[in-house]
This record gives structure tokens, sequence and C-alpha cells, in this order.
């Protein structure tokens, strides 16, 4: 019994210190990324060609997404305000929801599991095809070519989209609620316009937009760095940045709403 | 005035944690010339190229490339000095996400000054080289086994380096790609003026084709000399690695417990 015990708690402190190992060694690795990312920004053409891949190339689900989830707000919105007698209110419930916490943190999700597998599964065949070993004894460091450049282009990409896809909720709550249901369209718009606080709502969500793009790229790009050269090790790498980029949204999402709400 | 030889490695001993890969290793590569180092899989000599490029560091002993050690040179130095060095890796490593043409360029591209237009003539030439000019427009993804290695081979002269390194140059190759590779090799190094060193367990293909081999065992080397000096060895594992018996020092079943008893007939 005793024995049995003493292997748990050597389980759980190997863990623990390999947990803290792992993180020390991403946080380096931010940290490399960041001191090359002057050379990077430099050669700008370099950024603009992964925010075409990551950024462009994820503006589809983005967009479908945001339409639904909108027209769906549009539903429920309706629904409830209606009981009540506050219909005339759905462009406030559909255009606060999106902007300040489904825009960000669906696209986050949708970015991750789109952009973020892929940025880990290419760099993790980069790795394993020897292309990074390959890139190193050409004097090219790999970081600086490679890493920094995916970083800033789903740090830049990241806000733009989550725009989009608040901007095609909003298109997709109005449909329901004006096109479908009949609600006023002049209410809809108008008191959207006025309770919609760009520094308290929109400004919070860009905040919030750019910080799921640090911590998502960050976490893709670590993990397909990070990934043993297998085949098994590319797709386990794959699957931990979307389970990992899934809870850390979630959980930044939780601290920065309390964050910015809480003189509210 | 230069040394003799381009690399001297002397009584280098390496492992990896607790496992010794290298021990005590003696080489010197002549400037100018194509040198091998054979061994069967896992006796160390891919640790030599990584030894010899920087990429890890002995942990006795002295790697001089150039009259420099490596292990006094920082990080601004050993890249300086891999400026100066080809790899060809054993499956190419071709970046995928570029073409034929831009992998080649790449080294140009990010080393250089140089304008396009020159960098155009460059590419060419050096694509020209190993025969696949008119790939310049391909994906690796729509090469063949030997034209991806070729490509390989034109981006590692892309720069005219003084040494170029060969890691298992012929794996997986068909017999034709094989003998392209090995004149390449040999014409490559003398266009150049460079200094090869292919590390490989191809023998007849090398044999022929290099000036001297280290054949390494365990982390020994066991034999060197001439082609001819090897072809001629009696020392029972370089005969067997030589003459591909499938038998011998290096025996052919795993270690396991006797064969009765496991077929249970005692």
């Amino acid at each position: 019994m005793f024995g049995r015990t003493t292997i748990s708690v050597r389980g759980i402190g190997h863990h623990t210190v390999d947990a803290v190992w792992r993180l020390g060694y991403a946080s380096r690795f931010l940290g490399l990324t960041l001191g090359h990312s002057g050379a990077c920004l430099r050669r700008f053409r370099l950024v603009i060609r992964e925010i075409y891949y990551a950024g462009v190339l994820s503006l589809i689900i983005i967009l479908v997404s945001g339409l639904f989830v909108g027209m769906v707000l549009g539903f429920q919105g309706y629904h409830t305000l209606q009981t009540y007698g506050s219909e005339s209110a759905l462009g406030i419930l559909v255009a606060l929801s999106l902007v300040r916490e489904l825009g960000p943190v669906i696209s986050a999700l949708l970015f991750a599991s789109r952009a973020g597998s892929a940025m880990t599964a290419e760099i993790g065949l980069m790795k394993a095809t020897e292309q990074l070993s390959a890139m190193e004894m050409m004097a090219v460091d790999p970081i600086a070519r490679v890493i920094a450049p995916r970083f800033w282009a789903g740090v830049i990409s990241m806000p733009l989209l989550a725009a989009m896809f608040s901007a095609m909720g909003v298109f997709g709550g109005y449909l329901v609620g004006v096109v479908l249901i009949g609600v006023d369209e002049g209410s809809f718009w108008s008191q959207m316009q006025a309770a919609v606080d760009v520094r308290e709502d929109v400004l919070n969500g860009i905040i919030k937009s750019f910080v799921f793009g640090i911590a998502v790229t960050w976490i893709a790009l670590f993990e397909g760095y990070d990934a043993p050269p297998t085949a098994e090790g590319v797709s386990g790498a794959t699957t931990r940045t979307v389970v990992t980029s899934s809870l850390v949204i979630l959980g930044l999402d939780f601290l920065l709403t309390a964050f910015m709400f809480r003189g509210v | 005035m230069a040394s003799e030889n381009l690399i001297e490695i002397r009584k280098v001993t390496f492992g990896y944690g607790r496992k010794p890969v290298l021990k005590d290793i003696e080489m010197k590569i002549p400037r100018g010339k194509v040198v091998s180092i054979m061994g069967i899989s896992g006796s160390g000599k891919t640790t030599i190229l990584r030894l010899v490029g920087g990429v890890l560091r002995a942990q006795r002993g002295e790697v001089i490339v150039d009259g420099k050690n490596i292990d006094e040179l920082d990080r601004d130095g050993i890249y300086r000095l891999r400026r100066r060095m080809g790899m060809l890796f054993q499956f190419g490593a071709l970046f995928t996400d570029l073409s034929v043409f831009d992998n080649v360029a790449f080294q140009l591209r990010e080393h250089t000054d140089l304008p396009e237009t020159m960098i155009r003539d460059l590419v060419y030439m050096k694509l020209h080289a190993v025969g696949l000019r008119g790939a310049h427009r391909l994906m690796p993804s729509e090469l063949s086994g030997g034209m991806a290695r070729r490509v390989a081979l034109a981006r590692a002269v892309a720069l005219d380096p003084a040494l170029i390194m060969y890691d298992e140059p012929f794996t997986g190759l068909d017999p034709i790609s094989l003998g392209v590779i090995g004149n390449l090799i040999r014409k490559l190094n003398e266009a150049l003026g460079a200094t090869s060193i292919v590390v490989t367990h191809d023998v007849q293909e090398t044999l022929g084709l290099v000036d001297y081999v280290y054949y390494l065992s365990e982390g020994v080397i066991v034999a060197e000399g001439t082609p001819d000096e090897m072809r001629e060895n009696a020392e029972p594992l370089v005969r067997q690695f030589v003459y591909g018996e499938a038998d011998g020092p290096v025996a052919f079943q795993y270690p396991a417990v006797e064969y009765g008893k496991d077929l249970r007939l005692h």
C-alpha cells in the first residue's frame, strides 16, 4: 500500500517537473521568436506569404461559421426577447454577444483547428524530413526564417478574422431577425449603434482576439518545433495543438473578461 | 599557409547520454580529396558529419575545420564556417514549399545581396550541372528520388563551398540515378576544387569514386586506406562489409536464447 502511494506521488512529481520544464522550454522558444522578429519584420513579404496561408485560407470557415452563429443568435435572441416584449433590442443582443465574446472566442477556436493544426503539422514535417536541419547547416536560423514569420502572421490574422466573424454574425442576425422574422429594421440598427461602445466593447474584443492570436500561434509553432520527428509524433503534436489551444483560449477568455468588466 | 588537411579530428569522443558513439577517433581529410566514412548503421558515421558541421560538440578531443577549432567558435563563427560548407542530406531535405529554382536560390538570397538576374543565372548554371535545368519550375513533390537528390546537390553547391558533406547519398536510388550521383560527386569536387566527405554503406559505388576510406565500427576506426587497400583488407569485419557477406563478425541472428529452447525440442 505504501509502495503504491510512493509510486503515485513520484508519478505526480515527475509529471509536474516535466510540465514546468516544458513550459520553460516553450517560454524560451517564444523569447527566441520575439528576439528574431526584427529581421523577419524587415522582410515583411515572408509574413505576408504566411498571412495568406494562415489567414486568407481560413476565411471561408470563419465567414460561414460567423453567418450561422449570427443566424442562431437571431432566432434564440428573438425567442427570449419576445417574452419580455423587447424584440426591438435584438440588434443589441446579437452585436454585443458577437463583439464581446463569440467573435473572438469562436474565431480563435476555428483558427486553432484550421490554421494552428496546419502550422504544427507543417513545422513537424519540416523537422521530420530534415528541412530544419538543412536550414541550420546552410547557416540560416529556422527560428528567424520559418517560425517568426508564421508567428506574426498568426498574430496579425487573428483580430482581422475575429472582426470578419463578428461582421458576418451581425449580418446573419439581421437576415433572421429583420428579413425572416420581421423585426423593425430601424430599431435593429439604431439600438445596436447606440448600445455598442467602441472602447468598452469593440476595443476589448480586439484585445481579446490579439491575445488569443499570440497564444494559439505560439502553441501551434512550439508543438510543431518540439514534435518527435515521426508520423506518430507529428500527429500527436497536431492533436495537442488543438486541445491545448482550445483550453487556453477558454481560460484566457475568462481571465480577460473578468479583468475587462471588473468595474462594470 | 593553409594546412594540408581541411579537417582534422583529434582523439574525439562523443556519446548520446550514457551511450558512447565515438571513441578516441583520429581522422584527417586532405584538401581536394574525396574521403568516405563507411560502416554499418549506428556505427557513428553521421555523428562525425554533425561534429564537423558544429551541430554537435565533442565531449573530448578536437575537431579542426580549416584551421579553426569548432568547439571554440561561437554561434556566429559556426554560421560563418557553415557558409563555406554544403551538405547533401539522406533524402535531399528539399524545402517542400519552394520550387526547384527557389530551393537552389535559397542560400544565394539569404547570404548574398546579388541582384535577382544574377541569382537566376547562377541557379540555372547549378541546375545545368546536375542535368535538371529544365525542371526548375517543378515542386519537390513532382520529383523522383534521384531527381530530388540532384536538386539537393545543386542547392548544396550553390555558394561554391570548400567542403561538401554527403550523408548516405545513394540510399534508395535506382542503378542509373546511383551512377549519376556518384559521377556528380567526383566531378563537382574537381570542378569546385572542394573537399568531400561521403558517409555511406554503399560499398561498390563508393570504392569506385573516393580517394580514401575510413571504416568505422562501434565508434572506432577499424580500418583505413585507399579503395584498393580496402578491397584487399584481411580484417574479417571489413571483408564481410566490402563483399556483403550475410554472416560473419556482424552476426545475421539478433542475440536470442538457444533455437532449440524456443522450439521446445529439449
